[in-house]
């Protein structure tokens, strides 16, 4: 930044005094002062595109401007920070809400698992999700991709989310797909300014406030199952759901990137997620890895279980099986 | 008596002993062969609830009513139709053993549907008693306790669901924070008919790569 002012002197008169840039201390000819305009032309732009660091934009007022990291967050600023939220939801949405706080239960680690054998491809789940996280209503945004896949094969690259038929097809199995809270998480990696990290119960979680929006971790995700707000979020007042935590089901602002978070709010309360209940054939099993009596490691003993994608190393907390 | 046996299957799905799962895979047939199709109140869906475990909620299975109620063509005063019990014409009647397929049926029974491999109607009716069921042994069973006369014949399913893999459920999944609501086998299945039926998928996320551009992102 302190070389921002030498590239506008002339090449020329540097010839007699200590040029400050040996690329100054040369001849006028075509080639320096060539160089001189790139360099010149090289430092403008990054001036500007710093540019936006010194204003504040103007839909994001001070306090969201200065608002720390979540994990820097006192109780004190986490009390403020989630007031203003319910404001700006009240002003937004019109719609009254509650932002939690739910913190992972100790000694829990959870775990899901979808019986490929019951899925029927009915994507009530998917319906669930939208309601329950408060989904952007205008493109039907959900947490879940429910693949519709030919028997025999497990390509997800040739699995359809638009199949739009009486299901389920005699030669098709269902897929659903969703985060697979990793415990080695590629997206948590690629993230640049950690606004995205895996929490002690085993969820990856995103501070939507502090992300940046770079879609980065969109990208290093090998089960598609990161969303991006392209679009400032819509929804009916009466259709917000008012039970929100900050790390789960607020509204995400336009610009951030958002995620399936096991709708923490309601699991680390002890119930059920909401695509769970919402499953009307019973293919989904959700519990405590850790309690060795829970539903979900009764799958895992008893079922051949797979993940998908083994080989890529992410070790999934989310199984799938035949039976 | 009715709520003793019920009270003894939660413990045992709670406790996943295999006792239950013995007993309800000793043999014998499986279908749950109502008078008719077009029963008055459905059989199913009132909860009921089960045992409190120390320190835990409890697990709510949701049980049918009661027997099915048959609809016949005749009013009543206020113009709704009357309903008459199974045992209204089956007490009066010698039961027919060689009923095994729907051709056989007529009357009340005519235009049902039936899937259910190759079990007879008194497979799971009873003979003795038209307003409930019976097992395999030939001891009687409610019609609220279906439960038991299914998990004869489907062992495995009966060992998933014992341990809430099979059939979901609703309320909490730690039991030492609030209680669960599981269903009923025939809450999901027709006993008559008992494959999952096929649905219609009624919600689809749009995808941005597929659709008309919304805005010029």
């Amino acid at each position: 930044m302190t070389t921002d002012k030498t590239p506008v002197q002339e090449p020329h008169h540097s010839q007699h005094q200590k040029p400050l840039l040996p690329i100054l201390d040369q001849p006028s000819t075509r080639r320096t002062i060539l160089k001189t305009a790139g360099a010149a032309l090289g430092l403008a732009a990054f001036g500007e595109a710093l540019s936006p660091l010194l204003v504040i934009p103007e839909n994001v007022s001070v306090d969201e401007f200065l608002q720390q990291h979540y994990k820097e967050l006192s109780d004190d600023d986490k009390k403020k920070v989630f007031a203003r939220l319910e404001a700006e939801t009240k002003e937004q949405f019109g719609a009254d809400v509650t932002i939690t706080d739910a913190r992972p239960i100790p000694g829990v680690r959870f775990g899901y698992a979808i019986n490929v054998s019951k899925c029927n491809g009915n994507g009530k789940c998917m319906e669930a999700c939208n309601k329950e996280n408060n989904h952007h209503r205008g493109v039907d945004q959900s947490y879940i991709r429910v693949l519709e896949m030919t028997k025999g094969s497990m390509d997800m690259e040739h699995g359809s989310t638009t199949f739009d038929h009486t299901v389920p097809q005699e030669d098709k199995f269902y897929l659903p797909v969703q985060c697979q809270q990793c415990d080695n998480p590629p997206c948590v990696s690629a993230c640049p300014i950690e606004a995205t990290w895996k929490e002690d119960d085993g969820i990856v979680v995103v501070d939507y406030n502090w992300c940046i929006g770079c879609r980065y971790c969109e990208a290093a995700c090998p089960y598609h199952a990161r969303r991006f707000n392209w679009e400032p979020p819509e929804i009916p007042a009466e259709d917000v759901n008012p039970n929100q935590g900050y790390l789960s089901n607020r509204i995400r602002p336009q610009g951030a990137m958002e995620k399936c978070h096991f709708c923490l709010h309601r699991t680390r309360e002890g119930r059920a997620p909401a695509c769970q209940e919402a499953c009307p054939t019973g293919a989904r099993i959700f519990g405590d890895l850790n309690d060795p009596e829970s539903d979900i490691n009764y799958v895992l003993k008893n079922k051949r279980v797979f993940v998908l994608k083994e080989e890529l190393g992410t070790k999934p907390s989310f199984f799938y099986f035949f039976d | 008596m009715m709520a003793g046996s019920r009270v003894l299957f939660v413990l045992l799905s709670l406790f996943a002993v295999g006792a239950g799962v013995t007993a309800a895979m000793q043999l014998g047939d499986d279908a749950q062969s109502s008078t008719t199709e077009q029963s008055a109140d459905k059989p199913v869906s009132r909860p009921v609830p089960a045992a409190p475990i120390a320190g835990k909620f409890s697990v709510t299975i949701r049980k049918p009513s009661g027997p099915p109620r048959v609809v016949t063509t005749l009013k009543d005063v206020h113009g709704s139709s009357v309903t008459v019990a199974c045992s209204t014409c089956h007490t009066t009647r010698p039961p027919n053993h060689q009923n095994k397929t729907v051709k056989t049926l007529d009357e009340f029974h005519s235009g049902m549907a039936f899937s259910h491999g190759t079990v007879s109607c008194l497979s799971c009716h009873n003979p003795n008693d038209y307003d409930s069921l019976q097992l395999a042994d030939g001891s009687r069973v409610d019609f609220t306790d279906v439960i038991t006369l299914c998990g004869q014949c489907h062992g495995p399913q009966m060992k998933d669901y014992e341990h809430g893999v099979h059939g979901g459920l609703n309320g909490y999944w730690d039991l030492t924070r609030g209680p669960q609501q599981k269903n009923n086998c025939v809450d999901c299945h027709n006993p008559h008919a008992p494959q999952f039926p096929k649905m219609q998928p009624t919600f689809k996320p749009k995808d941005r790569f597929l659709e008309k551009a919304r805005s010029e992102h």
